[in-house]
C-alpha cells in the first residue's frame, strides 16, 4: 500500500484504546487504494494491526461493503427490502439487469458497472432508492434509473 | 430525502433551514441551552432528570434512557464510553438520518449532557457505512465544535469536564444496530452480538463502561433540561413521552417522516401521510419497523405508544411504519422478509442461522406455488424453535413477523398451497 495509506492509518490509532478499533477505518482506506482488499493487502493489514490474517479475512468476509475481489468501475446498487419493493424496485433492478446485461452481483464483461442488490438503505419514504457510487438516488423510476446507469463511463 | 418531517414540534421546528445544521445557526436558535442547564446541576441530578422525564430509547427497544445512564458504575477508574448508535438498518426506518443531516448539533448536545451525566470521557458515534453523506454531516459538526473549543478539555468553560467525539463509519451489515453487535465492530470485529451479562455498562466498548443510546434518544435529550420535565411530559403519554419521528412508507399517497406525540392514533399517523393510495383500502400495516408484528385494518385506533401496542401483539420499535394496501399478497411479503433475515444472520447460533433459512425456503416454496400442505404447520413450528433460544433478539425479530402473517393472513398462504398460484394478480412484484 501507498506510504500515504499507511501514514492515514497510523493516524487511526489515537482515537481507538486498542489499536485492533481502527481496523475497519482501516480497511476502508485500503479499499480506497485498490478498489478491494485481496489476500496481499489483508496480510498486510494484519501485520499492521498485529493479528492473524484470517482475523482480518473474517472481517472483510463479514460486511457487506467490503470486497475481496476486484469491482466495476462504478457501483450500483437497488434496495430491494420491503419498502423498496412495495413500490415498484424489483422491476428496476431486472429493468438494469437487462441493460446492462448481468445479473445483479455481477460485474459486465468491460468492467464498468458492478450491479448489486442492496437491503434497506433507509430511504423507505422516497422508494425505490438506489446508491451509485454511495451517493443516494432517490424516488426513482425506471426512466430515470436508466439514465443515470447509462451515463456513467 | 425530505429536508424536513411534514409535520414538525419540538425536535424537527428548524430541520430545513440550511443554518440549523451550522454550530452559529444553531447557537443562535437556542442551541447548547439544555447543556448549559445540565452542568448548573450535578450530574446525578442530571440522570435523575432524564429519568424522571420518561424518555424511552427511540432505537427499538424503548427503554428508560436515564435509567440506562444510571447503571454506568460509580467510582470505577476505568475511562467510561458513550456510543451513539447511527446503524439505523431496521427496514422502514430514516429517521436518524434525518436528524444527522438537518440536526447533527442536537446529537452532540445530548452526547455532552449524557456524558457530564454519566462520567463519560469519550462518546464513538457509529453510523451505518451506507449512510455516507450523514457521515460527512455529523463529521462536521464534531469539526466545528473542536475549532470553537467545545470539545476536548474544559468543555463549555466547565474545568476538568473533558470529551472526545470519534465519528465511526460501519460497513453494512444488519446487526451491528444490536447494541453488543454494534460494541464488537466498533472493536474491529465481526459484529457478532454478545451474550449478556455482563451488559455494556460493566464491559462494553473495549471492555470499558460503555452506555449506548440511538441518535434520536440523544436528540431528544437537550429540550428536557432546557424546557424542564413537565414541559416534555406534555407531549405523548404517560407511559411514553415525547414526540418521535414516525416514518411511514408503502402504499400511501404521501410517504416520508412526521414528528408526532407518542401515541398518535394509528389512523392519524397514516393520514398525515395522505392515506392510502389511489383510494385502495388498507390490508396491513408493520407498526413499528420489519421485525414488529403486521396490524391489521381492525387495529387502526391503536395509540402508536409502545404500551399500547404491545397490548395488541406487537410494538412501536423504531417508528417505521409500512403501509400496505389490499392488492398485496402476504405471503411475497413474507418471501421479501424472510429473504433479509436470511441473508443478514450473523450466523452464530444455530438456531437462528438455519431457521431463518428454512422460513425462507417455505416461503418461497409457497409463494411460487410448489407449497405442500404441511408446510403451514412446519412454518409455524420452526419459528417457536427458534425465538428466546439464541444470544441476541435477531431470531425473535425474524420470528416474529412470520408468525404476525400467519395469524392474520393465514387464508394468503393456504390459497397459494391449494391453488398453486397467488390470487393478488396486482401485487407488487418479486
Amino acid at each position: 500500500m501507498k506510504p500515504e495509506t499507511r501514514k492515514k492509518i497510523d493516524e487511526l490509532f489515537r482515537h481507538y484504546p486498542e489499536r485492533r478499533g481502527a481496523l475497519l477505518p482501516a480497511i476502508y482506506l485500503v479499499q480506497e487504494e485498490f478498489g478491494y482488499v485481496g489476500p496481499e493487502a489483508a496480510r498486510e493489514l494484519a501485520e499492521i494491526f498485529e493479528i492473524a490474517p484470517v482475523a482480518v479475512w473474517e472481517v472483510l468476509t463479514f460486511y457487506n461493503m467490503f470486497y475481496t475481489e476486484p469491482q466495476g468501475r462504478h457501483h450500483v446498487y437497488v434496495c430491494t427490502n420491503l419498502p423498496c419493493s412495495l413500490r415498484g424496485a424489483r422491476p428496476l433492478i431486472r429493468c438494469l439487469e437487462e441493460r446492462l446485461g448481468v445479473h445483479a452481483g455481477e460485474t459486465t464483461a468491460d468492467g464498468r458497472i458492478t450491479l448489486g442488490h442492496e437491503e434497506c438503505l433507509g430511504s423507505c419514504g422516497t422508494a425505490p432508492v438506489m446508491r451509485v457510487d454511495g451517493v443516494y438516488h432517490e424516488n426513482l423510476d425506471l426512466e430515470r434509473a436508466l439514465a443515470i446507469v447509462d451515463q456513467l463511463d | 430525502m425530505q429536508t424536513e418531517p411534514y409535520t414538525k414540534l419540538y425536535l424537527s421546528e428548524h430541520y430545513g433551514n440550511e443554518a440549523f445544521r451550522t454550530l452559529a445557526g444553531y447557537e443562535a436558535a437556542g442551541g447548547f441551552q439544555g447543556l448549559r442547564a445540565a452542568l448548573a446541576r450535578d450530574p446525578e441530578e442530571v440522570t435523575e432528570l432524564v429519568k424522571s422525564s420518561g424518555l424511552r430509547g427511540r432505537g427499538g427497544a424503548g427503554f428508560n434512557a436515564g435509567l440506562k445512564w444510571s447503571f454506568m458504575p460509580k467510582g470505577d477508574e476505568r475511562m467510561k464510553v458513550l456510543v451513539c448508535n447511527g446503524d439505523e438498518s431496521e427496514p422502514g426506518s430514516f429517521k436518524d438520518r434525518m436528524i444527522m443531516q438537518q440536526g447533527p448539533f442536537q446529537i452532540l448536545e445530548g452526547l455532552l449532557i449524557a456524558a457530564w451525566a454519566t462520567g463519560a470521557r469519550r462518546s464513538y458515534i457509529y453510523i451505518r457505512g451506507e449512510y455516507q453523506y450523514p457521515i460527512q454531516c455529523v463529521r462536521k459538526a464534531v469539526a466545528e465544535m473542536y475549532d470553537k473549543g467545545y470539545l476536548g478539555r474544559d468543555v463549555f468553560g466547565e474545568p476538568g469536564f473533558e470529551h472526545d467525539i470519534v465519528v465511526h463509519s460501519g460497513a453494512g451489515a444488519y446487526i451491528c444496530g444490536e447494541e453488543t453487535g454494534l460494541l464488537e465492530s466498533l472493536e474491529g470485529k465481526k459484529g457478532q452480538p454478545r451474550k449478556k451479562p455482563p451488559f455494556p455498562a460493566q464491559h462494553g466498548a473495549f471492555g470499558l463502561p460503555t452506555t449506548v443510546n440511538n441518535i434520536e434518544t440523544f436528540a431528544h435529550v437537550p429540550y428536557i433540561l432546557s424546557r424542564g420535565v413537565e414541559w416534555f411530559r406534555g407531549f405523548g403519554t404517560e407511559k411514553s413521552p415525547g414526540t418521535t419521528l414516525f416514518g411511514v412508507s408503502g402504499h400511501v399517497e404521501r410517504p416520508g417522516l412526521f414528528e408526532l406525540p407518542l401515541g398518535t392514533p394509528l389512523r392519524e399517523v397514516i393520514a398525515k401521510a395522505g392515506g392510502v393510495r389511489n383510494n385502495r383500502a388498507l390490508k396491513a400495516v408493520i407498526p413499528g419497523g420489519m421485525s414488529m408484528p403486521v396490524l391489521t385494518p381492525s387495529d387502526l385506533d391503536v395509540p402508536m405508544a409502545e404500551e399500547f401496542l404491545s397490548e395488541r401483539g406487537t410494538h412501536l420499535g423504531t417508528g417505521g411504519v409500512m403501509v400496505m394496501d389490499d392488492t398485496t399478497c402476504m405471503a411475497r411479503v413474507a418471501c421479501v422478509i424472510s429473504y433479509f433475515f436470511r441473508d443478514e444472520s450473523c450466523g452464530q447460533c444455530t438456531q437462528c442461522r438455519e431457521g431463518t433459512g428454512w422460513i425462507h425456503k417455505l416461503c418461497e416454496r409457497i409463494e411460487a406455488g410448489r407449497g405442500r400442505p404441511r408446510d403451514l404447520e412446519l412454518l409455524e413450528s420452526v419459528p417457536a424453535l427458534m425465538e428466546g433460544h439464541t444470544i441476541c433478539a435477531f431470531a425473535d425479530a425474524a420470528a416474529w413477523p412470520i408468525k404476525g402473517l400467519l395469524r392474520h393472513f393465514r387464508s394468503d398462504f393456504e390459497c397459494h398451497i391449494s391453488e398453486g398460484s397467488c390470487p393478488f394478480p396486482e401485487s407488487f412484484e418479486l
